[in-house]
């Protein structure tokens, strides 16, 4: 076990140097750094002090672990547009879209899981067939058509829900602001965090029914019913259980995924989360911001990955236990 | 009173357009403390049987007619909850394949309180207790340890007896046992039913016991239900049914069991199950391309001569060798296979048999040792052209015949392959007429070659494999485990098919089985192998009368006892 988190540290850490490779590189060769700071009337001495100043002139690959030091304590210089530090703009972001997206993936286990076992379990029931073409549409529309869609049926139509913003906000700490504790901040999260979940909804859906009519078909199920288990025990306990390491997999993926491409939903209902961040600095070409972001997703992407490695431990004992 | 009784029950499955009658009109019954086999090959409805019993008879299959009663109590109209009460409660049942009976993510423990606890109530104490009695008399040494761990630490033998444990939970008074030996190895198997007699007569259970293994039906019931089509055909006392069985379906199917104790020049052929094939055109061999154009280098000796043998698989690779691990599958063999003859290897799973004709097509790279084929050292060929050559030479018959086809392509397209391959015929038109020949000769008639392989049953597809292995003139044939998918009637018909063709083209053959009894009707002399090492090798006859080595004697006893089986149709054939 220790071994084998070791191994998958060591690999995260490779991807992560790789991904800060290219970060790098595209903050050091995409365009000249000096000419997005500095106005046209800057002289050429000015400029090359500056140059100096940064450590631009050093060799590359000193620059190269300059940049990875500076980035693991999260200082990734300071932003074109803003003039202030990437890091504060990122501390002031990454609450909102934190929240959003464990919103939004809460929304789709919740929804997505009770779903997948039931249509799983009563595979000819019509509800499972409503579940299912209802599914279709969750996966074939796109995310900002249902956002819109969202939008002018509860806010513009019912005004009953809030069409953009995080509503109120509360400090906690010295930098994490929170929606969870306000009415207004509650209700404008209902809609973003749908948007964004029901693509994950369908899909989880649709994995734990399809795990669940394969897992039923197996022997161990058919010998347990045999034994004359209630069906409460065989279902959750045998049935459910054995669907979990496919399950795990693509929902520490997608939680993943919600978190690094919030950037749609965001845009749609001006959530002020990192994506929206994103999208403002690529229209203003502010390199340190896209790489700085880049560098956000790559990490928590592989964290991710390493918590549901680990979590296969967890449940699957043919991993944890040796044979004899 | 008996135990169980079945009257006139009829099970029918609807398909989309007609009703498939799986059961049709089955009476049975048995007592406490005896065992009733039910026997048929597949797909004669005695899984349905036991499936009905127990209430679990797979959608849309539901009971037509006929009444089943348990201990004179009526259990086939009783609503779904109770039937669940019955299970396992007072109705037990064991699968076939101990690998996948157990949910693999649950400790045995908890796997057994679960069902104690459903059914008998005991406190968790109690029913960990209960466990820990019940895994013990099952066999399994150390209980309070082992049944803290997880199915997969376990071994296949030793899983089946969780299985058995599992069923026995709540002392019910009737067990149904589907096919409980059959993924098990001979030693294994003879324990099985060792301790499943033991535990029926010790506990007065009546047991049924689902299998199309003569051999199992002769070691322990007492009664015997033979089925054919849904129907039963003959039912009585074990003893009289197989020693003079009355009805010709019984009569061909016990002809058509190999038998250790007797050997055979031919099996009986067995019309009443499958039809051999369509009326065949035999060809003339002398003639024919298949025959003729054999241009095999002269050899003189043997064919095959295998020397020390080695072969280990990486079990944990490390960059360091020191920490490096290693299964040793083949340790030092050696062995000779003479022109002409049919060489066998024996052996229980694991021992090794596989990885050797691997070695020898050259699908493995043996660790070290030498194979030579005439005189050519087929490890040491490194050129293309001269690996080719030999591998025309020798074929490979697999032994699931549903997985070693291409579902993609026709037969025709999967028997023409190694011939255009090679090279072995001039044009598209010679091509065709060899591959209707050959499968004319293999019993399959031409219009098979426009099928694909899903249109045709386990015996027809094995058909098919040797075609294709014929296709490319070869003299050294690997058949592996050939007809162990097969049932009985057909692996009868194959065998029969391979000793015909061995003849006609003066084949070699290395035949891989864990069946003895096959192995003496096909074999000229016999390998004994074990955890990768050869025991013994003798003559055919002699291995089976005077056994030198003592695991070959252990394997010899733990066979099934054919002693009770007719003669009166083998010796007419």
């Amino acid at each position: 076990m220790i071994g084998f988190a070791t191994r998958r540290f060591a690999q995260a850490m490779i991807v992560m140097l790789v991904v800060a490779l290219l970060s790098f590189t595209m903050f050091r060769f995409v365009g000249d750094p000096i000419n997005q700071m500095v106005g046209i009337e800057t002289s050429l001495e000015e400029r090359e002090a500056l140059r100096e100043r940064l450590g631009l002139n050093d060799p590359i690959p000193i620059q190269f672990y300059n940049f990875l030091s500076k980035a693991v304590r999260f200082d990734f210089g300071t932003s074109y547009q803003f003039r202030q530090p990437v890091s504060d703009l990122f501390a002031k972001r990454i609450p909102a879209t934190l929240e959003l997206s464990f919103t939004s993936a809460l929304f789709a286990l919740v929804v997505g899981v009770p779903m997948g076992i039931f249509a799983g379990l009563n595979r000819e029931s019509p509800i499972s067939k409503l579940f299912l073409s209802v599914s279709l549409i969750g996966i074939s529309l796109p995310t900002f058509f249902i956002g819109i869609l969202l939008i002018f049926l509860f806010s513009v139509t019912l005004q009953w829900l809030p069409s953009f913003g995080r509503g109120e906000t509360v400090q906690i700490g010295s930098w994490w602001t929170t929606g969870f504790l306000t009415v207004s901040g509650l209700k404008a999260l209902i809609l973003p965090s749908i948007t964004l979940g029901l693509y994950q909804m369908t899909l989880i859906m649709r994995l734990i029914r399809a795990e669940m009519l394969e897992v039923i078909r197996t022997d161990y199920i058919k010998f347990a019913r045999a034994r004359g288990l209630p069906d409460r025990l065989v279902n959750f306990r045998h049935a459910l259980k054995n669907t979990m390491v496919p399950v795990v997999t693509i929902t520490g993926l997608q939680l993943g995924a919600i978190i690094a491409f919030a950037t749609i939903t965001e845009t749609v209902f001006q959530w002020p989360g990192m994506g929206l961040l994103f999208l403002q600095a690529v229209q203003n070409v502010d390199i340190p911001i896209m790489s700085a972001y880049l560098l956000l997703t790559a990490f928590m992407f592989v964290a991710i990955n390493f918590i549901v490695d680990i979590l296969y431990f967890l449940i699957d004992p043919r991993l944890r236990v040796g044979r004899p | 009173m008996s135990v169980l009784d079945i009257r006139d029950l009829t099970v029918e499955f609807p398909a989309r357009k007609s009703v498939f009658v799986a059961v049709d009109d089955v009476s049975l019954s048995i007592e406490a403390g005896k065992i009733l086999g039910v026997v048929g090959e597949s797909g004669a409805g005695k899984s349905t049987v036991g499936n009905a019993v127990i209430g679990l008879l797979q959608e849309p299959g539901h009971i037509a007619g006929g009444e089943i009663l348990l201990h004179g109590q009526r259990i086939d109209q009783l609503p779904y909850k109770q039937q669940r009460l019955l299970r396992g409660r007072r109705i037990g049942m064991i699968f076939q394949d101990p690998l996948t009976s157990l949910d693999p993510l649950q400790t045995i423990e908890s796997q057994l309180v679960e069902t104690i606890r459903t059914h008998l109530s005991l406190s968790a104490r109690q029913a960990r207790k209960r466990a820990v009695e019940l895994i013990d008399a099952v066999g399994i040494p150390n209980p309070e340890e082992r049944i803290g761990q997880y199915p997969h630490q376990f071994s296949g033998g030793m899983r089946q007896r969780v299985v058995i444990a599992l069923a026995l939970c709540a002392e019910p008074e009737l067990v149904i046992a589907d096919e409980p030996t059959t993924a098990l190895d001979v030693s294994i198997q003879a324990q099985i039913l060792e301790l499943m007699k033991k535990l029926c007569s010790e506990r007065n259970v009546a047991m049924m016991v689902i299998t199309h293994d003569m051999g199992v039906i002769a070691d322990i019931t007492d009664h015997v239900a033979v089925m054919y089509q849904g129907k039963l055909v003959e039912y009585g006392e074990t003893t009289k049914v197989l020693g003079a069985p009355e009805h010709p379906y019984t009569q061909s199917l016990i002809s058509a069991v190999p038998r250790p104790d007797i050997k055979v020049d031919r099996f009986p052929v067995v019309n009443y199950i499958e039809a051999a094939g369509t009326p065949q055109r035999q060809i003339d061999i002398s003639t024919h391309w298949l025959g003729k154009a054999r241009d095999f280098s002269e050899i003189s000796g043997p064919l095959v001569r295998i020397r020390d043998l080695d072969m280990r698989f990486e079990v944990r690779g490390s960059i360091f060798p020191s920490r490096r691990k290693y299964f040793q599958a083949v340790k030092s063999v050696s062995f000779d296979i003479e022109q002409g003859e049919t060489f066998g290897l024996v052996g229980e799973s694991g021992s090794g048999k596989s990885t050797i004709a691997r070695m020898v097509t050259g699908l493995y790279q043996p660790t070290s040792g030498s194979i030579l084929f005439g005189e050519t050292d087929l490890t040491s060929l490194k050129n293309r052209r001269d690996v080719l050559a030999m591998r025309r030479q020798m074929q490979m018959i697999f032994q699931d015949p549903y997985s070693s086809l291409n579902a993609r392509m026709r037969v025709s397209e999967i028997i023409a392959e190694p011939i255009r391959f090679h090279k072995l015929a001039s044009g598209n038109a010679e091509v065709r007429r060899i591959v209707d020949d050959l499968l004319d000769h293999v019993g399959l008639g031409t219009a098979a070659g426009q099928k694909y392989p899903h249109e045709f049953s386990g015996g027809q597809r094995q058909r098919i494999s040797i075609a294709r292995a014929l296709a490319t003139r070869p003299r050294f044939l690997i058949c592996d485990e050939p007809t162990s998918a097969l049932d009985v009637s057909i692996q009868a018909q194959i065998l029969n098919l391979l000793k015909d063709l061995q003849e006609e083209l003066q084949l070699t053959m290395l035949f891989i089985s864990h069946d003895l009894a096959v192995v003496r009707q096909m074999c000229n002399r016999i390998g004994v192998m074990r955890h990768g090492e050869l025991c013994e090798v003798s003559g055919c006859d002699q291995l089976f009368e005077a056994p030198q080595h003592a695991y070959t004697r252990e394997l010899l006893t733990l066979m099934p006892s054919m002693e009770l089986l007719s003669r009166a149709n083998l010796e007419g054939a």
